[in-house]
């Protein structure tokens, strides 16, 4: 392989890895509040759907997102009425998103559009273009490294830099505010947040909103920046990916974005597949599709390293004497 | 500080600060407190006063109502009907933060403290001083140090709280209350899970906070603590507080009357063992954990037939490894011997096989191991014995009528309260659910029972009850294995006395030849008076209260010698 061909597959790595990044960075922070979220492909779905449909009727794609946005939120308070409020199953009320999520966006669509559940094609403002990093032009000349500023780094949407920098933000709000420690403390032990009189319910809507946040992010990426427009199911599992990463992570957020770049770079090198012929190996397409959801597979189960959750993750809180 | 006086003059000087504190508002009182769930009334009437600077004692059975209590006064639950006023003025609480704002702190006996938190951030969990973390921390850092300096609580502010004892972990509970800047600290339960050391020393900080003026309510159905260190006690039965009185007025066995409501045995009454030949044999018998960590360091034991061997120390020094080796759901290596069967410790044996060599099991963690706590009582009665050819009705169906029959009939002899065989475990007390369990292995006469933990968390009432029957069956003939992290059981109980430290028999007593601080010294590692062991020998063991742990004072589960 040469060194150009990686550069490309770097690309396509970080653009791949962006939905990943803000999808794993959403169920971050669901998780660490103790409410498990198996719903993120659903979330992701509709605010697909809703910036597809959104930046397609306004063009404007700024509107898109605030769709996204929305849809996904309004999702994710679905979630917390469910398992928050009345301290139903998260896994069930997960699932039940992500199929509700998979019907309704394509009725809604369809009844719009009539296009087989997609949206018409995006174009214009209608979509996120692409932004060149400063001095992008010079340091491309520098040997090796210009190439990885100015061909991986620069070019891509605004969303691939706010998925980036949400990173170190997401880790100073973890370690050094007062949300992040009453956010952690509410996952590991939601009787000690009770008892310093702090609301359980009020930390884990709140950080449901930032799931949903995130989550509206990423889905509006899918349609207005990786892609030109909604299409059926297009979210494809990434919302599971995004959990086998978190996992991985062992909800980390330093730890997230190597999980993700990992299974973005998979995805990436699942478009390429001329990438190992050249090698000597044949290896049929398919399975190069694959192999981004069988290390999910084997992350799930368990077989990379001991996983430690938040300790409360999944119980709905009930008040104790 | 300004209360020299009164910290000289601290140990039983009840009469005299009450009647300093008539002239001052009390710190808490309590005005006809009701509170119903459903239609059981958990408090009925409860009308109480605390005086500043005092520890006040509330003391009752599970269940009589003294949580709920607390947790109306710290803001968990709303009274249905009450005032309560603080300091003299009439104070809503509607939330644990306005109790907090009121000056109150709660130490819980499960503690609410996030594992995986430094102790710094613990401390400000909820008492943070704006939304930046650095200030806040850098801030109690000082105050922790300030706090651990004027009431001898050192704690590590950057330790991992689930690296600390559990001692050290009730400290940061008390930390984070005082960081609070509580005057009222309550206290549920708190010596439960303590050693004796480590008991003594939470009295001594309780002490040196009397002395600054803070009052505070102990809650604790252990007598002995409220004849110690309280200078008033309420003693609470069936929601409805029966009295309060002067603690130097009153004595172990009035406050057992007025909290069972009819004359209690506060000793156990047993005659010498007549021990016969050795049942049960344990030769350099060595047990891993899962992480691969030795907890038993080559044990030796024997037990004859009609002895009670207890086995006291520290919960987690190995107690737990052995008696599950001993059950069958743990290997390990070296022999062990039952009526001279020599038991499989491979692990190609379970807990079934083990009950086949008459080994018959109370668990230590009812809750997780004696019972399923969903399941009905008739259900739980049989596990273990679900195989045994009477609960068969023919090859494939069981006998469901007739083992609700047994059950029923044994609920009436073990007086299991209600003796309803349909009510799901959890919904028994403790105590009530510890005698199912006791019914279903002690019935069928085992050659060796073993016992760990039998009346944590079991009201005094029953406790006499499992006491008495402990005694039966040993009298019957029995190999008793006992063990307990309460030394007053374990020396009312046993007949020999083995105290075991980090997986190794610092050694063995006879309950009539030692005393708290000998078997306290074993239970810190130090094999001998004279010796110290290369362990960490911690300074609490100079006891300060030595001169009166003897005398009778300890009525509490039991009363220490027993003839």
């Amino acid at each position: 392989m040469d060194y150009p061909t990686l550069i490309a597959i770097l690309d396509s790595t970080l653009r791949l890895a962006t939905p990943l990044l803000l999808a794993c960075l959403a169920g971050l922070y669901s998780e660490r509040s103790g409410v498990v979220d198996i719903g993120l492909e659903g979330k992701m779905l509709m605010a697909a759907m809703a910036s597809g449909v959104v930046a397609y009727l306004t063009g404007n794609v700024w509107a898109g997102v605030g769709a996204a946005i929305g849809a996904s939120i309004l999702f994710s308070m679905i979630h917390g009425l469910a398992s928050i409020t009345f301290r139903g199953n998260q896994l069930i009320s997960g699932v039940a998103l992500n199929f509700l999520a998979s019907g309704l966006t394509v009725l809604i669509a369809q009844a719009l559009f009539h296009q087989g559940g997609r949206t018409p094609a995006l174009s214009g403002n209608a979509r996120f273009s692409t932004i060149t990093l400063p001095f992008e032009a010079e340091i491309r000349q520098v040997p090796i490294l210009g190439p990885l500023y100015s061909d991986v780094l620069s070019g891509h949407s605004i969303l691939v830099y706010v998925a980036l920098l949400a990173v170190p933000v997401t880790w100073w709000v973890l370690y050094r505010t007062r949300f992040g420690l009453r956010l952690r403390a509410v996952g590991e032990n939601p009787e000690s947040v009770d008892t310093a009189g702090i609301s359980v319910v009020g930390m884990r809507y709140g950080a449901l909103v930032i799931t949903g946040l995130l989550c509206g992010l990423a889905g509006a990426y899918m349609s207005t920046g990786l892609q030109a427009g909604f299409g059926r199911e297009m979210i494809a599992g990434r919302g599971y990916i995004a959990l086998a990463a978190l996992i991985f992570a062992n909800w980390h957020p330093w730890r997230a974005l190597g999980a993700t770049m990992l299974f973005g770079f998979l995805q990436a090198l699942a478009l390429r597949p001329d990438v190992l012929s050249n090698f000597g190996l044949s290896v049929p397409d398919a399975f190069l599709d694959a192999l981004p959801y069988v290390l999910t597979v084997i992350v799930l189960a368990g077989v990379v390293g001991k996983p430690t959750p938040p300790k409360a993750g999944g119980q709905p809180y009930v008040k104790e004497r | 500080m300004n209360n020299t006086t009164q910290s000289q003059t601290r140990r039983h000087s009840a009469a005299s600060s009450s009647s300093q504190g008539a002239a001052k508002a009390p710190a808490i009182e309590l005005r006809k407190i009701c509170k119903s769930f459903g239609t059981v009334r958990a408090n009925k009437d409860i009308s109480i006063k605390v005086q500043p600077g005092t520890i006040h004692g509330i003391i009752g059975e599970n269940g009589a109502g003294k949580s709920t209590l607390m947790s109306i006064l710290y803001g968990f639950y709303k009274a249905d009907s009450g005032e309560i006023l603080i300091n003299g003025r009439e104070t809503i609480i509607p939330d644990s933060q306005a109790a907090i704002r009121a000056g109150i702190g709660m130490v819980f006996q499960h503690f609410k403290l996030v594992p995986n938190f430094s102790v710094v951030e613990n401390v400000i969990l909820g008492a943070e001083d704006g939304r930046l973390l650095r200030p806040s921390i850098a801030k109690a850092r000082r105050e922790l140090k300030r706090l651990a300096q004027e009431y001898e609580m050192d704690v590590d502010p950057d330790e991992t709280v689930e690296n600390l004892s559990v001692g050290h972990q009730q400290r940061v509970e008390i930390l984070k209350a005082l960081y609070r800047q509580a005057d009222i600290l309550i206290l549920d339960e708190p010596t439960g899970v303590l050693t004796p050391a480590e008991a003594d020393h939470l009295f001594r900080i309780l002490d040196f906070l009397r002395a600054e003026g803070k009052t505070i309510i102990l809650i604790t159905h252990k007598l002995r603590e409220i004849m110690e260190i309280t200078d008033t006690v309420s003693v609470m039965r069936r929601g409805e507080m029966t009295a309060t009185v002067t603690t130097s007025q009153t004595s172990p066995q009035a406050l057992a009357e007025l909290m069972v409501g009819r004359e209690v045995l506060l000793n156990v009454e047993k005659t010498k063992a007549k021990p016969g030949a050795e049942i049960l044999q344990i030769k350099d018998l060595r047990v891993w954990n899962d992480e691969k960590v030795e907890r038993l360091k080559g044990i030796d034991l024997t037990i004859r037939s009609g002895e009670i061997l207890g086995i006291a120390g520290v919960s987690g020094n190995g107690q737990t490894e052995l008696l599950e080796v001993l059950g069958g759901y743990r290997t390990g290596r070296g022999t062990i011997t039952v009526n001279g069967k020599t038991l499989d410790l491979s692990g190609r044996s379970d807990a079934q096989s083990r009950r086949h060599d008459g080994i018959a099991h109370v668990p230590e963690d009812r809750h997780h191991h004696g019972l399923i706590l969903d399941f009905p009582a008739w259900e739980n009665f049989i596990f273990g014995y679900h195989n045994a050819p009477e609960y068969q009705k023919n090859t494939v169906l069981m006998d469901n009528a007739g083992i609700v029959r047994a059950t029923e009939e044994a609920m009436q002899r073990f007086d299991v309260r209600p003796p309803i065989p349909a009510l799901a475990a959890k919904n028994f007390s403790g105590g009530n659910q510890q005698k199912i369990v006791l019914a279903r292995e002690i019935e069928r006469n085992p050659a060796v029972l073993l016992i760990g933990q039998p009346t944590r968390g079991v009201d005094i009432g029953a406790i006499e009850f499992i006491h008495k029957r402990i005694i039966e069956l040993r009298d019957a003939g029995a190999a008793i294995l006992l063990v307990s992290v309460e030394l007053d059981e374990i020396r009312a109980l046993s007949d020999r006395i083995a105290v075991m430290f980090d997986g190794e028999i610092m050694g063995e007593r006879l309950p009539e030849d030692t005393d708290e601080k000998d078997l306290g010294l074993l239970m810190a590692g130090m094999r001998d008076r004279n010796r110290v062991a290369d362990e960490e020998t911690p300074n609490d063991y100079n006891d300060p209260r030595d001169d009166n742990d003897d005398d009778g004072a300890d009525g509490g589960d039991a009363g220490g010698e027993g003839e």
